[in-house]
């Protein structure tokens, strides 16, 4: 048995072969959800690869191309829109190359948007690697992704 | 922990954690998740040096948003209540030492207008609220069930399970509570509704799905009180006669997530849940399920499909849930805000709860109140109380003149303009002047803001979030951006509007969900109370409130200008030209219309120009 295919059979029997959860583990394990792996859980569970595809396509959280070492998303919530979210994102995409759901071709960095993250008093919001950043500007965003990669580059 | 087997057991385990706890000072350090982008942790964790070596004469509670995000990260000292706001952790010293001198560290007080506030209760954001569900977070470490316990947890389970099915749902129908989630129905006849089918399983549901942009209170609650969520998803149990509960939250509240499952595990160690609960004949149990970023999924029927594993489609009712829900059985689905009400509603009675409020609608409702005021944060307030006690006198709105409208409601909800801040806050005043209750966003918006914009905004989102299922909101909210796009970028027509109208229309009646009804409202409320503006967007080619790129220019006054050079220094585009110390200039060509030099300028020198001709090309 492969190491894929347990790790499948693990997932399938802890969630009860509902399909969300299953995919949720899936990329959290690999980062996105790779192909083969999908066919694998089509099989094991029994869902059809169609209906496998159809649910990891409907849902923005899944991602069928690897992400990037970093994840920043730019909250864009009305609070954060008001406030000149859209800026933030407007200036890391032009550094960094990338439109919003891309990466790096280094596979640094991920830049994502978000609709709302519920921390609108603070706006805007950005989260860098699991981390909340209240009142961001473009240029402090910057700065803070720089410095998390810089870092990322030497303890490698 | 030891189980707990009968009702008294309870009891005396309140008894006994009472007993055991500090009675002196406790520092409560509001650790919410916006708390935490605010550097809250690293206070808490100052704080818990702090008392180093001081025994147990001041102890460290970690809890949840105390609501007041403005103030962020923000600590109240029980029991006089002193409230001290935005600290650093190196305020954690002066203030531990003050507190064991019985003394105030004056800067950092909370202040407003000239004046300051020592106690929480004095501060006008706390002043008018009435924060029956939120009251108790500044008490409560989330992770730590006993908390809740010592402040009369689960009190009301143990009341209710040995009350009567009927006896709860008559007590719920007669204290009034309607859902807090967006459509405001009677929570009671919801739940009779699921009671009366005939089936050995049944689901409660708490939706936990918060997707509207700028409302949190779901998720302030989940993360600050989980366990009055889980009492009430027990106590609705037990009177539709669910065996098995499910939270389904939202991933992108990570903390919320741990919470409510840490909670879930202690309320499972207790023997709160699981087999025979309280020795009362009843079992029950939760589950998690964590959303995928689907906005659509808050609807109840695609909830439903989401948890078992299908896209988050809605599907046509009737059937509704408590007749055919979840994997085929009859489903209740309450919101987390409706279902945290309930433990209070058994505990104090009807009477009492729909004591609160106005004819129609009873109790609270708890607000996120963002954007243009001075004091953001979480409100919770009375039902029947006007927006602009809620708007200026909690949320301190700087200068009547300048607020134009508040935006209620999210993307499914409208915006108000000022002449209508006299309503009172209920369901039906909010639907009788084209916005919804919703979930309870809150978005002040002043002389800075462009109705269109916003309007398009939230047209955008819906467009996006829209499941695809029926054409009419598929195509429908991507026309409507299509032609808002149009009129912010100047290449608006007359005409236009009444093709808004039209289409808004024929969305709203066609549509299959909650989604697709109530998504032209952002359009259709903004075209009934601000047409001036996207008619002088239209005939004037202006965009009052600066916003539309296609009608302004920034511009460096030369007056003013100093030469500091921080313009440039900031500008992405290169577009800045001067030499330091002297008079600096814009290139119109590479001038993006970013803003961010005009928020930059301390010297108040780059203006900001809108209309006359189209500024940009």
């Amino acid at each position: 048995m492969t190491e894929i295919s347990k790790f499948i059979d693990n997932l399938i029997a802890r969630h009860g072969g509902l399909l969300i959860p299953i995919l949720q583990d899936i990329q959290e394990r690999y980062n996105y959800l790779p192909e083969k792996v999908l066919r694998q859980v089509a099989k094991t569970s029994g869902i059809s690869l169609r209906d496998v595809y159809g649910v990891a396509s409907f849902y923005s959280a899944f991602s069928f191309t690897p992400k990037g070492k970093h994840i920043a998303t730019v909250c864009l919530g009305t609070a954060c829109h008001v406030r000149g979210g859209a800026r933030i994102v407007d200036v890391l995409s032009k550094e960094f190359g990338i439109n919003p759901g891309e990466t790096t071709s280094d596979l640094q960095l991920t830049l994502q948007t978000v609709n709302c993250l519920g921390c609108c008093a603070i706006g805007p919001i950005i989260v860098v690697d699991g981390e909340y950043y209240g009142q961001m500007t473009p240029q402090k965003t910057l700065k803070q992704i720089k410095k998390l990669i810089k870092k990322g580059a030497q303890s490698d | 922990m030891t189980k707990l087997l009968r009702p008294e057991q309870l009891g005396k385990l309140r008894q006994r954690i009472s007993a055991s706890r500090p009675k002196d000072t406790i520092i409560s350090i509001s650790c919410g998740t916006c708390g935490q982008a605010r550097g809250a942790l690293k206070v808490a964790q100052a704080f818990k040096e702090a008392i180093k070596g001081l025994g147990k004469k001041i102890s460290i509670k970690v809890t949840g948003c105390h609501g007041f995000c403005e103030a962020e990260p923000s600590v109240i000292i029980f029991p006089e209540e002193i409230f001290y706001r935005n600290l650093k952790p190196e305020d954690a010293k002066r203030i531990v030492k003050s507190t064991l001198d019985g003394k105030i560290v004056d800067d950092l007080i909370f202040k407003e207008d000239g004046n300051s506030f020592i106690y929480m209760s004095e501060i006008p954001f706390y002043r008018k609220q009435m924060r029956i569900l939120t009251g108790n977070h500044p008490h409560i470490n989330p992770m730590n069930v006993e908390d809740y316990i010592a402040l009369g947890g689960y009190k009301a389970l143990a009341k209710a399970l040995w009350m009567s099915p009927e006896e709860i749902i008559g007590e719920i129908k007669c204290s009034g509570l309607r859902g807090r989630g967006g459509a405001g129905f009677p929570m009671g006849r919801k739940w009779e509704i699921t009671r009366a089918q005939k089936n050995n399983i049944k689901y409660l549901i708490c939706n936990a799905d918060e997707g509207d942009p700028g409302a949190y209170m779901d998720r302030s609650l989940l993360e600050g009180n989980p366990h009055s969520v889980i009492e009430g998803m027990m106590i609705g149990a037990y009177a539709i006669g669910a065996g098995e509960g499910w939270v389904y939250v939202r991933n992108e509240y990570p903390l919320a997530v741990k919470h409510v499952t840490t909670a879930i595990k202690q309320a499972r160690e207790l023997g709160l849940l699981g087999e025979n609960i309280l020795g009362s004949g009843f079992s029950f149990d939760i589950k998690v399920a964590k959303g995928a970023g689907a906005f659509v999924c808050g609807e109840e029927t695609a909830l439903i499909a989401s948890i078992e594993g299908k896209r988050g489609l809605p599907r046509q009712r009737p059937l509704f849930p408590a007749q055919h829900g979840l994997f085929g059985k009859p489903t209740n689905i309450n919101n987390v805000e409706t279902l945290a009400n309930v433990p209070i509603i058994i505990e104090k009675g009807a009477d009492w709860f729909s004591g609160i409020g106005t004819k129609t609608s009873k109790g609270t409702k708890i607000f996120s109140l963002v954007g243009k005021v001075q004091n953001t944060g979480l409100v919770e307030v009375p039902m029947g109380i006007t927006l602009r006690e809620v708007i200026f006198d909690i949320g301190g709105a700087l200068g009547s003149s300048k607020v134009k409208a508040v935006q209620i409601g999210g993307p499914s909800g409208g915006c108000i303009p000022q002449e209508l801040f006299h309503l009172p806050v209920d369901y039906e005043s909010l639907t009788g002047v084209g916005a919804i209750m919703g979930s309870g966003g809150m978005i002040v918006m002043d002389e800075n803001t462009c109705a269109v914009d916003i309007a398009r905004y939230f047209t955008n989102f819906l467009q996006e979030e829209s499941c695809g299922n029926c054409s009419i909101c598929r195509e429908g909210t991507q026309r409507m951006y299509e032609i808002l796009t149009g009129i912010t970028e100047g290449r608006g027509k007359e005409e236009d509007l009444h093709l808004l109208e039209e289409l808004g229309g024929i969305i709203k009646d066609v549509s299959l969900c909650g989604l697709g009804q109530t998504a032209p409202n952002p359009v259709l409320s903004t075209l009934r109370y601000f047409k001036d503006e996207y008619n002088a967007h239209i005939k004037e080619e202006k965009c009052h409130a600066g916003v539309c790129k296609a009608f302004i220019q920034y511009m460096i006054g030369f007056k003013k200008c100093t030469g500091c050079g921080l313009c440039k220094k900031n500008c992405p585009q290169m577009a800045i030209e001067g030499e330091l110390k002297k008079q600096h200039s814009i290139l119109q060509n590479k001038c993006i219309r970013c803003g961010i030099c005009y928020d930059m300028c301390t010297f108040d020198a780059v203006v900001k120009k809108t209309g006359g001709k189209k500024c940009l090309k």
